[in-house]
């Protein structure tokens, strides 16, 4: 099969239509035994990728390498900024361009809103999003949607369920949003107040025609999900410590609570991970947890994605 | 038409040549002012507030001798007064009468209102497109924020 791909840069889930989201989907199909190590593949052989983490990652930068030197491509790169150059003053744009100099592709994390914008404004090699700020995670997003629908069979008609760090989690900001676009049943967002979803997200939901209703607890509508999204109360997106501490173990999903609320069986439960005391480990070994098959998701999707930015008529 | 208006009119009419900005909500007057930096220079400059107005109850005008206004002050008072119209004066005559109108994008002009944006913390010029008329709304083209009405934070 041949995949023709318009991108040249991966920066919002906002630039991708339904059916660009599903030829990544098919083009991960192929990856999975190659991520798996079970096949051997060199269509990425002399390309170079370069990671610049200006927060810290584990799974987005060790798939993303590990995506790479799967089609064997090579990766170089930082992942602290008090390494790079920023330390001494220097604007991302400069980076970017220097960059892109260096490298066949750029993965850029970084805590400023829209950096992957300015990036790929920079850049004459393609730039990925690997998180920047609050705001976007398209890659976290397709790996999400792929596993949703590896998972449960297909997108359409599902009912899920966002718990925890609704407001600022840009995991589930971009999973919503993208959501949105599928023909979905219903959305639920379970938080305390403090941390409900922003309100331009709900009237991006509006703007779809998304239904979509808002809990502070999820023993009301656990029974009806067919997904639960879990999100980590992240700390290090609050600036005031005490508004953290009156929220941070707010809830926990744990084997009992799901038995008590008459949770499906078919019940998919998700996260991005790391994981703090949200997610009871009582749960990893039950038909409900996908997390980890997540995690490794992110393999064969990044890998389409390195294929296809790299690659327009990748077959 | 009555005395107390005709006076009105009298003090804020006639420039010989120059641009007219007619139809600002009264609410805004002040700071179409502030935009167009009325008090630097040596123009004459005549500005009406609280007159009546049929569509807007009460509207202001700006009357600028010796100057066109440039499309990025347009795009400013276009968002804070999207009623408003610009009459260019040649020899005391109405030349070229147009509305204010927003375009499709907004660069520089307006700051992103949300401080973790890359627009606030890079030196980046920001871009806007519009989401929405009136009131206008501004989507920020980097962090992607939605910003409507009194959200909107001019430069």
């Amino acid at each position: 099969m041949n995949y023709r791909f318009e991108k040249d840069h991966v920066v919002t889930i906002k630039d991708f239509t339904v059916d660009e989201m599903e030829s990544i989907f098919e083009l991960a199909d192929e990856m999975i035994p190659i991520a798996e190590g079970e096949k051997k593949d060199d269509d990425l052989y002399g390309k170079l990728l370069t990671t610049l983490f200006y927060e810290p990652s584990t799974r987005t930068r060790l798939s993303f390498e590990g995506a790479m030197k799967r089609l064997g491509g090579r990766c170089i790169g930082f992942a602290k900024p008090g390494t790079s150059s920023a330390k001494k003053g220097e604007t991302l744009a400069d980076t970017i361009r220097v960059a892109a100099g260096y490298a066949d592709v750029i993965v850029l994390r970084h805590h400023h809103e829209g950096a992957a914008r300015l990036a790929s404004k920079f850049s004459d090699v393609p730039v990925i999003n690997a998180g920047d700020g609050a705001n976007q995670h398209p890659t976290q997003t397709f790996l999400d949607l792929y596993t949703i629908q590896k998972t449960c069979g297909e997108i359409d008609n599902l009912k899920i369920g966002f718990i925890g760090d609704l407001r600022y989690s840009r995991t589930i900001h971009s999973l919503a949003e993208a959501l949105s676009l599928f023909d979905l049943h219903k959305m639920y967002f379970i938080s305390p107040e403090a941390l409900k979803a922003p309100e331009y997200l709900l009237e991006e939901l509006k703007e779809h025609e998304v239904q979509y209703h808002q809990f502070d607890k999820p023993d009301a509508i656990l029974s009806e999900l067919d997904v639960l999204y879990c999100t980590r109360i992240q700390e290090e997106r609050f600036a005031d410590r005490l508004e953290f501490e009156q929220v941070k173990s707010c809830y926990r999903i744990k084997k009992k609570l799901l038995e008590k609320c008459g949770a499906k069986e078919s019940l998919k439960i998700m996260h991005p991970l790391p994981r703090v005391d949200e997610l009871d480990t009582d749960i990893d070994s039950s038909q409900h947890a996908v997390y980890f098959q997540q995690a490794k998701n992110g393999v064969p999707v990044r890998q389409a994605l390195l294929a296809m930015v790299l690659d327009k008529n990748f077959s | 038409m009555d005395n107390v208006q005709k006076k009105v009119e009298l003090n804020v009419s006639a420039i010989k040549n120059g641009t007219v900005i007619d139809h600002i909500d009264s609410n805004y007057t002040f700071q179409v002012a502030r935009i167009l930096q009325v008090e630097e220079g040596n123009n004459k400059v005549l500005v009406g507030h609280n007159l009546e107005s049929g569509n807007l109850g009460s509207k202001g005008i700006i009357k600028i001798e010796n100057r066109r206004l440039t499309s990025e002050e347009v795009n400013k008072i276009a968002l804070i007064a999207p009623e408003a119209t610009l009459n260019i004066i040649k020899n005391f005559e109405v030349v070229e009468k147009t509305s204010v109108e927003l375009p499709d994008t907004i660069s520089r002009v307006v700051k992103c209102y949300n401080p973790k944006c890359v627009t606030n913390n890079q030196p980046i010029d920001t871009v806007f497109e519009i989401a929405g008329s009136r009131p206008p709304s501004l989507r920020c083209n980097y962090c992607e924020r939605v910003m409507r009405g009194h959200e909107v934070i001019l430069k």
